[in-house]
């Protein structure tokens, strides 16, 4: 059996008096697309926090690759909620701001990006300023600039929340595409549904706080994964019994 | 065809005069009703001079403003440099330790209670006649605007980005540059025009206080030869300095800010 790219082991996180997560364990392994799907104010984004070092656990063990996680490594490139990109920086300048980070000088850091800029649809507005694009193009910029650091593991946090739902299943279908080519290792925190179920391989619910996992669910849609009757059927199926967990997560047992 | 693109092309200088044309209608309506008073009430030019009266003696005397305003100018500009460059540093500092903001900022709010008329002459009498009091002078009362204007600049950073600098592993110290810092150029600017229109009149109060030259000097001569006339020309030279200041704040701020223009109207 392969070493998981990441392991969660009983973690426990609270903020002050406030419990947060009371036990989550999971696992991705690598080249898998994970969800982790809950109610709003369930702790989700605290999973991020916990990752990418900026709070500690109350209890648990994280690993990576099979080693603890601690501060020597930094295998997340992380997405937040919204695209958090620099209005004072252009579109360029944006997406290389990770590597700018790494120390790489800028024009090797444009070259790297070079080629990517048109797989994500932003040629031709490299030297605009953020302001100057649409809701999709920022986000494919938020990720391109997400992507480029070369990260072990993306973490998306509810990348799509703030777009119109039009443009939020363009970007799912999207997403997708660009996924199956370059088959990173991610895990995206959504409270959408059909989002979680279109792009996962694995999705775990979580309970309202103090959030465990109550279910998990393997998704074993074939990808690409269509919007046509047939697949949109299959999917349906899941996506209900997703919702009936969210819904009542004691399944049925109520105390 | 072309006519047509021509006229595109000017409609925003067609519509910025037209944001400006109000200001010029009121200016002008107040300067016209100050003449028509003047002349109607026979009033005496050694008590209330016309502004018409004020203009021609601002050219007759030209040369002597230009000489006194030079000063001025200088005092204002290098009192308004080290009063930046102090801002900013002390900024920086502040951001990095909060407790020396909890220890300074007090200090600061009460140097600007202090009254300029009581202040100056004492700055003269500790600093001499040169342009060090000047100096000092500018830097007091324009300091503190921008010091409040970039600390709050600072904390007025969105979260987000700075919690995305530091999954990327950002040092405190790249975080300020690469984050705190942009953010707070809108805030600085506002600062800074505040502080600029407080600059000349400090230099001309530093002046007014004791000095060799300068339009301070030069009201306060006016003033004891009963020439309101002159004094109201040296006025009307200041409020010039201070007007073509402000307008290089503004040409500073495009410069510097190119991301806050107005997007282009269709994306590209």
């Amino acid at each position: 059996m392969t070493i998981p790219r990441l392991t969660l082991d009983h973690i426990a996180c609270r903020y002050g008096d406030l419990d947060v997560l009371e036990d989550i364990s999971l696992t991705v392994q690598p080249g898998e697309f994970v969800s982790i799907l809950g109610p709003s104010g369930a702790g989700k984004s605290t999973i991020f926090s916990l990752l990418t070092d900026t709070v500690k656990p109350a209890s648990g063990t994280m690993a990576f690759d099979g080693e603890p996680l601690g501060k020597r490594q930094n295998p997340f490139a992380f997405m937040p909620q919204r695209d958090a990109l620099m209005p004072w920086r252009k579109i360029i300048d944006n997406v290389t701001l990770g590597l700018e980070v790494q120390g790489i000088k800028r024009r090797e850091a444009r070259e790297q990006v070079g080629a990517l800029i048109d797989e994500f649809g932003l040629a031709g507005f490299e030297n605009n300023y953020p302001s100057a694009l649409s809701g999709g193009m920022r986000q494919r910029a938020a990720l391109l600039r997400t992507v480029v650091q070369q990260r072990k593991m993306l973490l998306l946090d509810e990348p799509f929340s703030a777009l119109d739902a039009l443009t939020r299943t363009r970007m799912q279908t999207w997403l997708e595409t660009m996924w199956l080519k370059h088959r990173w290792t991610a895990m995206l925190v959504t409270h959408d549904v059909r989002e979680a179920v279109y792009l996962s391989d694995r999705i775990y619910v979580l309970s309202p706080r103090p959030a465990k996992i109550v279910r998990t669910f393997d998704i074993p849609l074939s990808r690409p994964r269509g919007r046509d009757a047939v697949s949109r059927a299959a999917a349906t199926e899941i996506e209900n019994a997703i919702l009936e967990t969210l819904f009542d997560p004691t399944g049925g047992t109520l105390p | 065809m072309t006519s047509r693109v021509t006229a595109e092309r000017h409609a925003p200088l067609r519509q910025q005069l037209c944001k400006i044309l109000p200001a010029f209608l009121a200016l002008a309506a107040l300067f016209a009703a100050w003449e028509v008073y003047v002349r109607l009430s026979g009033i005496s030019p050694t008590t209330l001079p016309s502004p018409s009266l004020v203009l021609s003696q601002t050219w007759q005397y030209r040369q002597a403003l230009f000489d006194n305003a030079l000063p001025t100018l200088r005092a204002t500009l290098s009192g308004f440099a080290l009063s930046l460059a102090a801002a900013f540093v002390l900024s920086i500092l502040v951001d990095f330790f909060k407790p020396l903001r909890r220890a300074l900022f007090p200090i600061f709010i009460i140097s600007q209670t202090l009254p300029l008329v009581a202040i100056a002459p004492l700055i003269v009498l500790w600093f001499g006649f040169g342009l060090l009091p000047k100096i000092l002078l500018v830097a007091l009362v324009t300091f503190f605007p921008m010091l409040v204007a970039l600390a709050e600049g600072y904390a007025a950073t969105d979260r987000e980005i700075e919690r995305l600098l530091q999954t990327m592993g950002a040092s405190r110290w790249m975080r300020f540059r690469l984050a705190r810092l942009p953010s707070a150029l809108p805030y600085f600017f506002a600062g800074l025009r505040i502080s600029i229109t407080y600059a000349v009149v400090g230099a001309i109060f530093a002046e007014y206080a004791g000095a060799a030259k300068g339009l301070g000097i030069y009201i306060l001569n006016a003033k004891n030869n009963f020439r309101p006339d002159l004094v109201l020309a040296a006025v009307f030279v200041s409020s010039v300095l201070t007007l073509l200041l402000f307008g290089a704040t503004l040409l500073i701020q495009r410069l510097v800010m190119p991301w806050a223009e107005k997007p282009p109207e269709g994306g590209q």
